[in-house]
């Protein structure tokens, strides 16, 4: 933080990459201002489902429902994607992420040596929409997201950070489900991947 | 009134999520590989303030803006689903190093290729609903 406060001072703290102790407590706050400004809970994946409700015709039970009644949630994913652009246009500067020296060299043994920008463009690029590699992340990556998400009830924010907050046990078991598929894919399986 | 105010809870979470580079791969495989504080430190932190405000609201029985009782509602306790589809959506979680929220961040900050992970996980959305039955809960 800024010693003196000034314009300049402020810009360039904001252009930084803010530090965990800063971000976690705001993401925190996402809990009560559902709560308070919505009166609902705080999530996301949701939204995906409601989409699917909305647009596959279908005669499931579980994208029966009023979707309606939730296109909030439709409306705050709109909102990330706003929030995002406004982030990297116009709060950012343009410098890889400082990962630890451990984490860089893993991720040069993996043979992803471009460390600039938030994903590795290696992998994450439209030019690279023909490798089998850029096609199993993404797509295969994606489905697993939405699959998971909805079999076990909610995400990151569903799950770990809305469930927990209100002890959830549920929850609970849900986020140790979610370390035992994210450390067998990071451990076993990328290994193998990128081997 | 309600969609204004999720644009904006979600403009501010839009941001957090690249200020912060939660919506980083690098990040997600760090905190898989116990690499860095810095995953842990969000989610950490944010789960205490979670935690300290709903007991708040619950113990001074704050209301909504409307005015209404704030119902903070249980999750299922649908155990065998919660670890099952919680391992796999991990899986896709350290493949595409992101979940939801920053997939959708993703898009906004360029990574526009993710908009393809989004209708895969809207599809995985739709053959779960259509394996429901079948998967035990």
């Amino acid at each position: 933080m800024p010693l003196t406060l000034s314009m300049e001072n402020f810009v360039n703290w904001i252009s930084n990459p803010w530090p965990w102790y800063v971000a976690g407590p705001i993401i925190g706050l996402m809990v009560p201002l559902h709560l308070v400004m919505l009166n609902r809970t705080f999530g996301i994946s949701s939204s995906f489902r409601h989409v699917c409700a909305a647009v596959v015709p279908n005669r499931l039970d579980f994208l029966q429902y009023d979707w309606k009644a939730e296109s909030w949630n439709l409306v705050f994913a709109g909102g990330i994607l706003l929030g995002a652009f406004i982030a990297a246009q116009y709060l950012s500067i343009d410098e890889p992420i400082a990962l630890s020296a451990a984490a860089v060299e893993r991720m040069n043994g993996f043979g992803i040596t471009d460390l600039s920008g938030q994903h590795p463009v290696q992998l994450f690029s439209w030019s690279l929409i023909g490798s089998w590699k850029t096609l199993l992340f993404v797509i295969f990556g994606g489905f697993l997201v939405g699959f998971g998400t909805r079999y076990a009830g909610g995400c990151t924010s569903g799950h770990a950070i809305m469930g927990l907050s209100h002890f959830q046990m549920p929850s609970l078991v849900a986020v140790l489900g979610f370390f035992t598929g994210g450390l067998i894919m990071s451990w076993i399986l990328l290994p193998l991947l990128f081997a | 009134m309600k969609n204004i105010l999720a644009l904006l809870l979600g403009t501010l979470f839009g941001i957090i999520l690249v200020k912060a580079e939660v919506l980083s791969w690098f990040r997600i495989q760090e905190m898989f590989a116990f690499q860095s504080v810095h995953m842990y430190g969000i989610i950490g932190s944010a789960v205490v303030v979670g935690a300290i405000s709903v007991l708040i609201i619950r113990s001074l029985g704050i209301r909504s803006i409307e005015g209404n009782v704030i119902e903070v509602k249980d999750k299922a306790p649908n155990y065998k689903s919660a670890y099952l589809g919680g391992t796999v959506f991990g899986l896709g979680w350290a493949m595409t190093g992101a979940c939801p929220g920053p997939l959708y961040a993703l898009i906004g900050s360029g990574t526009t290729i993710m908009v393809l992970a989004v209708v895969a996980g809207i599809i995985g959305v739709y053959v779960y609903a259509a394996l429901r039955d079948r998967l035990p809960h």
